[in-house]
């Protein structure tokens, strides 16, 4: 009879691993390791900026991921997992502003994708000491999905801040 | 001893992992259930449980078929205040005249010039901070300028009058507004029931926008004449979007009552701007009436919104009322408008945010700096005001006659009229900042010529001196 216990747990374990690979099944949890863009979407309030994206210029250039994650495979799947989380977190809760705003961090993870692919272009208007005291994205807001645009949050604001702290 | 420990080891083990694996399996499974209502969600969820008529004026009934807007209308009920708008709820003893357990403040307890501008006016008795949509007909029912018996006429913007016009006018709303218009407001009153109410925006087959108010659609057709557009339906003839502006439109506008049939007018035959408005009533001797200090000759002005806003930046970009005052809102998988209508500074990420990327608090900066600049430019105007005011009344205590005195109250009729038309405006210079400004830096203006005219006028009759010179001007005081 010592072998019952052992039978229980093992149902429950199966049971919970089971439940678990059916939900991220069910979810498309394994999207979200692609770098397809469609992945963004399987939350239907991501819709509108997938659909300004398609039709922005950047569209035959970058996915998602292109501008919204570093370009190093640690930081990238680090912001993945972390935004990943969050963004569950807010979608399952309900907590979120209507206007999605984004945070400083993702602000400048933006920011630096930019820098990363018009390096030319930048580095000829920063300097090569890459000061970063002009901000891309605070004139070009609508370069990757105009129409919905992106929304500052009160911890994005350049404004508030001495010009050589900024990014 | 030590298998006894061990067993026991084992069976704590055991029962701990059995524990957390059951709350797993909760947690996943209550998981999984979010995401499969999110993606429900995602569909369109629209039963018609009711099927509404023209005949239906309670909003719980339409509430049946739409309950999520129904919500938010009634949401309106909430007492909120931003830096110079909106109200707080205060208590308020109950009398036989006003129930009211609630109230908000008195506008004319705040400031004394108000009341001496609106002297010899119902205005002067009861003018409080405004309230929701919620309480449009409690406190028009119960406001202190019912002593001054008010027509039926402003039930028009205070109650539901869709099923009203069209019972009384057998289906001609026209015919019903003039009806209501002739009888006495405390029996016109009691035809209706609820304050503005789904019926009275949407039409209850397609839920499509309509006009239902007879002085808009004769205002606008005005208008357009006058833009040599004629014979102009409202209803047929605007767009979706101006809809969303129209709607409001309604009744966030000055008017006057024409005649001695008490008819609703909107003063917009030659323009919506001040100087065509005050041009408007000019030419139609519209005299409410006459100023209890000075003998003037007055018009009132009313909120105003709808006209300057035109005269501002977000019309002109095509950004409606209900853009800022009813944003979207998201409700699972769809959107719909806010029917909690309010301040966009009580609602900044949905009502600025959709345009201005700006963090919200550089949002509230900004509009605040302008109706900041807009109240103090605004007590200035007041000031001059009450400086005209007291020379008018002095010139008329040492004898003046009217015919002295009759350029001076003419520059008081249209200075106030300025001056009140953008304090009665609910968005603090808001809705068109430069436009607000300076009509009140032409309000001020009117004032100063007036006070220089008394001058020229009197005293160089009566003391054969002082004739207009710098000197004399500087008499002239600048503000308190």
């Amino acid at each position: 009879m010592k072998s019952f216990p052992i039978i229980v747990l093992g149902v429950l374990i199966g049971l919970t691993a089971g439940l678990g690979l059916y939900t991220f099944v069910y979810a498309k949890g394994y999207s979200y390791l692609t770098n397809n863009p469609q992945a963004c979407t399987n939350c239907h309030v991501m819709q509108e900026y997938y659909d300004a994206w398609e039709k922005s210029g950047h569209r035959a250039v970058a996915v998602c991921n292109d501008c919204h994650t570093p370009h190093n495979l640690v930081g990238k799947y680090l912001t993945k997992t972390e935004n990943g989380f969050f963004h569950s977190l807010a979608f399952t809760s309900g907590r979120f502003p209507d206007n999605i705003t984004i945070r400083e961090r993702d602000y400048q993870v933006t920011e630096s994708t930019c820098r990363s692919c018009h390096s030319a272009i930048t580095l000829a208007i920063a300097g090569p000491h890459n000061t970063k005291t002009i901000s891309c994205i605070r004139c070009h807001f609508d370069v990757g999905h105009s129409a919905a645009g992106f929304v500052m949050s009160d911890r994005t604001s350049p404004s508030e801040k001495p010009d050589d702290e900024r990014f | 001893m030590t298998n006894g420990s061990d067993t026991s080891r084992y069976r704590r083990l055991l029962v701990t992992t059995i524990a957390f694996a059951a709350l797993a399996a909760i947690a996943i499974a209550a998981l999984l259930v979010n995401i499969f209502e999110h993606k429900q969600e995602a569909r369109n969820p629209f039963y018609r449980v009711v099927e509404l008529n023209d005949t239906i004026d309670d909003p719980a009934i339409w509430g049946k078929d739409f309950p999520m807007q129904y919500d938010l209308y009634l949401r309106t009920v909430d007492q909120e205040r931003t830096r110079y708008g909106g109200s707080e709820a205060l208590p308020h003893s109950p009398t036989q005249a006003d129930p009211r357990t609630v109230v908000s403040r008195s506008k004319l307890e705040q400031d004394d010039r108000l009341k001496e501008m609106w002297a010899g006016y119902a205005f002067s008795l009861d003018y409080r901070e405004k309230r929701g949509h919620a309480y449009m007909l409690e406190d028009q029912t119960f406001t202190g300028r019912q002593q001054a018996k008010p027509p039926g006429t402003c039930l028009n913007c205070h109650a539901s009058m869709v099923v009203t016009y069209n019972k009384l006018g057998n289906g001609d709303i026209f015919k019903g507004f003039e009806t209501v218009n002739h009888m006495p407001y405390v029996e016109a009153r009691k035809l209706v029931k609820h304050p503005v109410a789904c019926i009275d925006c949407h039409d209850p087959s397609t839920m499509q926008l309509r006009i239902t108010r007879p002085a808009f659609i004769e205002g606008m057709r005005a208008l357009k004449a006058s833009q040599g557009i004629p014979n102009y339906d409202v209803n047929k003839q605007a767009t979706r979007q101006e809809m969303r502006a129209f709607i409001c439109g309604q009744c966030h506008v000055t008017y006057y009552f024409r005649g001695a049939e008490k008819r609703l007018t909107f003063p917009w035959s030659k323009g919506l701007k001040l100087e065509q408005i005050v041009a408007h009533e000019n030419e139609d001797k519209v005299t409410e009436w006459s100023h209890a200090e000075t003998g003037a000759p007055m018009m009132k002005a009313r909120h105003p919104e709808f006209e300057t806003w035109n005269q501002g930046i977000h019309a002109r970009s095509g950004v409606a009322c209900a853009d800022c005052h009813m944003p979207y809102i998201r409700e699972g998988g769809l959107k719909i408008s806010d029917h909690n209508v309010r301040s966009p500074l009580l609602n900044i990420n949905r009502a600025c945010q959709t345009c201005h990327r700006w963090p919200e608090q550089e949002i509230k900066d900004r509009v605040e700096e302008i109706q900041t600049r807009f109240y103090d430019t605004r007590n200035i105007a007041l000031n001059a005001l009450m400086d005209l005011i007291h020379d008018i009344k002095a010139a008329k205590g040492a004898g003046a006659s009217d015919e002295q005195l009759a350029a001076a109250r003419d520059l008081q009729r249209k200075a106030q009229f300025y001056l009140d038309f953008l304090i009665s405006e609910n968005s603090m210079g808001f809705h068109a900042d430069q436009y607000a400004v300076k009509s009140l830096a032409e309000a001020i203006n009117f004032c100063r010529e007036g006070q220089l005219t008394l001058r020229r006028n009197i005293d160089v009759k009566r003391a054969g001196v002082k004739p207009l010179s710098p000197a004399l001007l500087s008499q002239v005081r600048p503000t308190r």
